[in-house]
């Protein structure tokens, strides 16, 4: 299966998604809604999209966009997955049951931004202690050892 | 006291089996539940390569778990990145991963160049090839010197050491520094090559694959090296891609993707090389594709030298490049080949002068995630053999 | 530790023995000098400077400053990296496990003052001389191994200049006198109680 072929496929699987999937530089973009998230995670990995390359999360106030990168060996093409939670009840089905790189990665996510990971079975904090308090990559994050830097730009 | 057991005296003794047969009985496992010890090693030992943390649970000498604790040199460069310029980044990335500045200079330079769109010159792209394959061999050395060190061959450690200086000489004639480079910028590199650099260029890629072979015969034919390494940590491919492991460690179990040839980007679909694969997945394999690659990044090094001569000295900066980056709203992802596996930097740009969020892709981080699976079931001794292969470099592990 | 002060404080007591004691600092200062081991405190990129230092371009060894990655056989503690604040409390133990005397040299920028990574971080310890005493401070982002050469060389004619008495220790130039010693000009009862330094 090449990218053309994957492309049809999804816009039959997705076909109210159809618009919002463009291919750009080989790389697929595909934006599902977060409850669809782990099913079209399914469905992308049975599409043979073996490697979880990367999840992470940027925060756009209101809501917090989650991206992961899917990559197929076979197919030598990446695909963004991406999708968004509320900012007030940051929840989404992790996807460690598919990946198991997923496993490290969102609990990274989950140390920097407070997604919890439904479904995770190790969820704590990796990089920063156990005790630390607030998401540091939040953009609101405040923390008075922050020395903030003058804006010389 | 043990009673002597009851055996029929008029019986013959049976006779022991030949010892090319082997005995077709299996050992027992002996777990005592609940019986553990847990040892704690780091975050400052020397043999974790870096401020890594493990917990180990040992039954005797045997490993059942051993949990990473990370985070010890998390500097949150991805929140600083997001109140600097994007040129101002460019020495953030440096300090990611410290053995191999060049290629989160280069991750970080090609996803802004795909933000904004910008191209660049050829000799650029020529000239980031070879220094990132001079990186690649200076990173591939700080990962097999230490193999042997971990093994209690520390003159290996020596030898490639040194190779790594001639590296780093190089670097340093090149742009001044020997450890933190700033050389790949967004658009193109800093400086020029300089007068008669090309030309030491070339004589240590002569010199290298001949010392490379010296060290694989030496290193990788020693008996105890081979006994420590061979059949250990043993990971099979599709644990390796289930995991997300790339580089070497993904190399060692015969996963055969790299993506300077899978994923082609720069220029390297014009050079003629070969990926090293393993079969075994073991510590032996993991280090030895590293030697072999430090062998095919010399052909490319030369290739790349070669295909210099065509263009022009001095265009290696984008035209019209601005003092100000502000590239569209958008984002953009770009991965390289790094020495420790696919380095992909994720940027996402709201039409400012600075990065609203930055995102490193850092393969030590996945490989490195990898360690309790590896490590499990071999001994403690094992287990710092097993780390050092994984080769992580805390400062892309934690960032 | 304990035995050494109590002959110092003996020997500075006796009538002549202050000749005595200069000689056994001369003994002492030669051989603490000559052989600074060196606690590698390696978490980041200066880390690899020191690897580099000690290995064959540039050979410390031949100083006499051999890397031990025991605390507890080590003189000289070099900071050489980044410090967060997850990582401070293990520098603290290692320091607590080194016996006296012991001296720090903090490599390169961020061990000197958070370096490139003192603005809008919020996990760094801006500095290793907000918890450790340095000796000596090495610029640099990192610093070349010529660099730590220098500062070894500079700690050794530091050492050179001390004494085993706790007293004189302090009459080096330069080098504030701790609370409760004579030469601070304040009575030994005004020490807080408890205080370990």
């Amino acid at each position: 299966m090449d990218i053309t072929e994957l492309r049809e496929h999804l816009c039959g699987q997705y076909p109210d998604l159809c618009p919002l999937f463009s291919i750009e530089f080989g790389d697929g973009v595909l934006l599902v809604t977060s409850d669809r998230l782990h099913a079209a995670a399914r469905d992308l990995k049975d599409l043979g999209f073996d490697r979880l390359g990367m999840v992470t999360a940027v925060d756009f106030g209101e809501e917090f966009e989650l991206v992961y990168r899917l990559q197929s060996r076979e197919m030598r093409a990446g695909i963004f997955v991406k999708t968004r939670v509320p900012r007030d009840e940051p929840r989404i089905d992790s996807v460690n049951d598919l990946w198991a790189a997923a496993n490290w990665q969102e609990r990274e996510v989950y140390d920097m931004f407070g997604i919890v990971f439904d479904g995770h079975p190790d969820l704590r904090r990796i990089l920063l202690t156990d005790d630390w308090v607030g998401y540091p990559l939040r953009k609101d994050y405040e923390n008075p050892t922050i020395i903030r830097r003058p804006d010389y730009l | 006291m043990i009673e002597p057991q009851d055996t029929p005296t008029d019986q013959a003794a049976p006779a022991l089996p030949d010892l090319d047969c082997a005995p077709d009985v299996v050992m027992p496992e002996v777990i005592y539940e609940g019986d553990n010890t847990i040892v704690n090693i780091g975050p400052s030992h020397p043999s974790t390569h870096g401020v890594c943390r493990v917990i180990v649970e040992l039954d005797g000498e045997i490993v059942r778990h051993a949990e990473p604790v990370i985070g010890h040199l998390h500097r949150g460069i991805e929140k600083m990145a997001e109140n600097r310029t994007y040129l101002q980044v460019v020495p953030l990335t440096d300090r990611l991963d410290y053995v191999g500045s060049m290629y989160a200079n280069w991750a970080y330079c090609r996803a802004v160049e795909r933000l904004a769109g910008i191209r660049v010159p050829e000799r650029a792209e020529y000239i980031r090839v070879i220094v990132c394959e001079l990186q690649r061999i200076a990173s591939h050395m700080m990962a097999i010197g230490p193999a042997g060190a971990d093994t209690g061959a520390t003159s290996a450690f020596m030898y490639t050491f040194w190779q790594r200086e001639l590296v780093v000489d190089l670097f340093e004639s090149l742009c001044g520094a020997r450890l933190t480079y700033n050389y790949v910028r967004p658009g193109g590199v800093s400086f020029d090559l300089p007068d008669g650099w090309i030309e030491k260029c070339r004589e240590f890629v002569a010199q290298h694959p001949a010392a490379m072979l010296e060290i694989d015969r030496f290193l990788f034919g020693n008996v105890i090296f081979r006994a420590r390494t061979k059949g250990i940590g043993v990971l099979d491919a599709d644990d390796a891609v289930s995991w997300g492991a790339s580089g070497p460690v993904a190399r060692g179990s015969g996963v055969d993707w790299d993506l300077r040839r899978d994923d082609p980007y720069s220029v390297y679909p014009r050079f003629d090389f070969s990926i090293p694969v393993g079969d075994n997945g073991d510590v032996y394999d993991r280090t030895r594709v590293r030697l072999w690659e430090a062998i095919e990044s010399c052909r490319i090094i030369g290739q790349a030298l070669d295909g210099l001569a065509e263009f022009e000295p001095g265009t290696i900066k984008a035209d019209g490049m601005p003092r100000l980056l502000a590239p569209r709203p958008g984002d953009a992802y770009d991965h390289i080949e790094s020495a420790r596996g696919s380095l992909g930097v994720y940027l996402v740009s709201d039409g400012s002068v600075r990065p609203y969020r930055m995102k490193v892709r850092s393969p030590a981080f996945c490989n490195l995630a990898l360690l309790p699976l590896v490590s499990e079931g071999y001994t403690l001794s094992d287990l710092v053999v097993i780390l050092g292969s994984l080769d992580p470099v805390f400062g892309e592990v934690d960032r | 530790m304990a035995g050494v002060d109590d002959l110092a404080k003996a020997l500075e007591s006796t009538p002549g023995g202050g000749i005595i004691l200069t000689s056994i600092d001369a003994i002492a200062d030669w051989a603490r000098g000559y052989s600074l081991w060196m606690m590698p405190m390696g978490t980041a990129c200066c880390a690899m400077e020191l690897i580099a230092a000690s290995f064959s371009k540039f050979d410390f060894d031949r100083h006499g400053s051999i890397p031990r990655p025991d605390p507890r056989h080590t003189d000289v503690m070099v900071v050489a990296g980044t410090i967060t604040h997850k990582m401070a409390p293990a520098v603290k133990r290692l320091w607590a496990q080194m016996p006296d005397p012991k001296w720090c040299i903090a490599m390169g920028n961020c061990a000197v003052s958070g370096g490139i990574f003192y603005y809008d971080t919020y996990s760094v310890v801006r500095g290793v001389d907000e918890f450790l005493p340095v000796d000596i401070y090495i610029a640099g982002c990192p610093p070349r191994p010529e660099s730590l050469q220098d500062a070894i060389l500079r700690l050794r004619e530091k050492v050179r200049a001390e004494s085993i008495s706790p007293s004189r220790v302090r009459a080096v130039e330069g080098v504030l006198p701790l609370p409760g010693d004579p030469l601070r000009g304040e009575t030994a009862d005004a020490a807080p109680e408890g205080s370990d330094v």
